[in-house]
């Protein structure tokens, strides 16, 4: 068994900070300045309630409550225009801001306008599927179960996408380790062997880059090879000298008694 | 009527070829390596490219087989990850012996540039390895020279398959 890393706080504690490093602002505009999404806003508002709203590289994001999003977002379909759902997911932000913020892209094709929807989200808590409003949300939303665990209420079929069945942790998470938890460590091998295998197999080598001389198995050293499998320590290991093949179809040191230009 | 007379014991020898049991199960074995269809990653196109026509795996006796009852090769071709591994295992499971295994690129044989919690980390975690064919990704040579290697390994095998030593992985 590997030995427990408490892994909370890896989104907290940078490994690397660059200390000239500024954070790129993008310009955002008042939605006034743009007069088809002012009628979006306007249209949306009198639906539900919005928190901020703004123009940020031409397309417009609004803030809602996380409770609204079905009818927010059923509203901009059916009243604006909103014909498209390119894309949804979610971002962590839990080490930051302590919740999760939820994104809807929207595309308006006839008025050639993209939006974004956007609501925070604690832990924990479920959002309402939007899956009767656009297809495209059925595998998004299960894509954002099972890489951050937010769950869609009604939605037709919420299990993992990307992920076998059976994983545990959510891969996406800032607190997921990129080379795997001890559960991902061990999955293959606990899934077809069980886990009294664990220690014949042996863990993990993440080191693309490792060289163990002594181990005869799988390295040769050149100067001094041993049989395959062979015990080899510090203490045994003997030089061997290269042996260079005597045979040569030409001998090059030889001067050619050839004469090949008659001139000389 | 002519009458045709060999004598077998003075002219030209005896119809009769000597040989090792060893010697003429692993020459038919080792020309007539059929791997199974399974592509992977991106080693699968070079695999498919070394069995068509220009490369010709035809020509060494090696043909692929859809199906891992009729093969008696497996060529982990790309990346394997964590999801698949078990249906990876299951095919080699329903491979009928004697089986080999090559472990094609850089992903299957130390899980390449995918040090991630979805990639195995070398196949040989889940299945024993004949021949490892390093290359990210290999070019079909370096695949027919692997080949080439497996047969040569096989040549040397003792025709009763208990007899060789290899990596047992079958725990349980």
């Amino acid at each position: 068994m590997r030995k427990y890393v408490p892994k909370d706080s890896v989104q907290k504690k940078a490994y690397y900070t660059d200390r000239f490093h500024v954070v790129p602002s993008t310009p955002r505009e008042d939605v006034s300045t743009d007069e088809v999404f002012a009628k979006h806003l306007e249209t949306l508002s009198a639906k539900v309630d919005v928190k901020s709203a703004r123009i940020e590289l031409g397309s417009m994001v609004v803030e809602i409550d996380h409770k609204d999003n079905y009818k927010a977002v059923e509203t901009l379909r059916d009243e604006c225009g909103y014909a498209q759902l390119t894309e949804m997911s979610a971002v962590d932000y839990l080490a930051k801001d302590g919740n999760f913020e939820v994104f809807y892209q929207l595309l308006n094709l006839k008025e050639v306008k993209r939006m974004r929807l956007v609501m925070r989200i604690e832990q924990g808590l479920a959002v309402e599927s939007v899956v009767p409003l656009y297809k495209s949300a059925n595998f998004a939303e299960r894509e954002m179960f099972d890489m951050f665990g937010i769950v869609s209420n009604n939605h037709p079929f919420m299990k993992r996408i990307l992920m076998p069945e059976d994983w545990e942790g959510h891969p996406l998470l800032k607190t997921y380790p990129l080379q795997g938890d001890e559960f991902a460590s061990w999955y293959e091998v606990d899934k077809i062997f069980g886990k009294d295998a664990r220690e014949a197999i042996g863990p993990e080598n993440r080191d693309s880059a490792r060289i163990d001389r002594y181990d005869s198995k799988r390295f040769s050293r050149v100067g001094y090879e041993v049989p395959f499998g062979a015990e080899l320590t510090p203490e045994n290991e003997t030089k061997t000298e290269i042996e260079y093949s005597k045979t040569f179809l030409v001998d090059y040191t030889k001067k050619s008694g050839k004469q090949l230009d008659k001139r000389k | 009527m002519a009458q045709h007379q060999v004598n077998y014991a003075s002219a030209g020898g005896l119809p009769v070829a000597l040989t090792t049991v060893d010697h003429l199960v692993n020459w038919g074995r080792s020309n007539s390596l059929w791997p199974l269809t399974y592509g992977l990653a991106c080693c699968a196109i070079e695999m498919m490219a070394s069995g068509a026509s220009r490369y010709d795996f035809d020509r060494m006796g090696t043909i692929f087989r859809a199906s891992p009852r009729q093969s008696d090769v497996m060529i982990l071709a790309g990346t394997l990850s964590k999801k698949h591994s078990e249906f990876a295992r299951r095919l080699y499971d329903q491979m009928t012996e004697p089986k080999w295994v090559i472990s094609m690129g850089s992903c299957a044989n130390t899980g390449g540039m995918f040090n991630t919690y979805a990639t195995v980390q070398g196949v040989d975690r889940i299945i024993p390895v004949d021949i490892y064919l390093p290359g990210c990704a290999p070019r079909p040579e370096t695949l027919q020279y692997a080949l080439m290697m497996l047969q040569k390994k096989i040549r040397r095998e003792s025709a009763n398959m208990k007899n060789n030593t290899k990596q047992n992985l079958r725990l349980i």
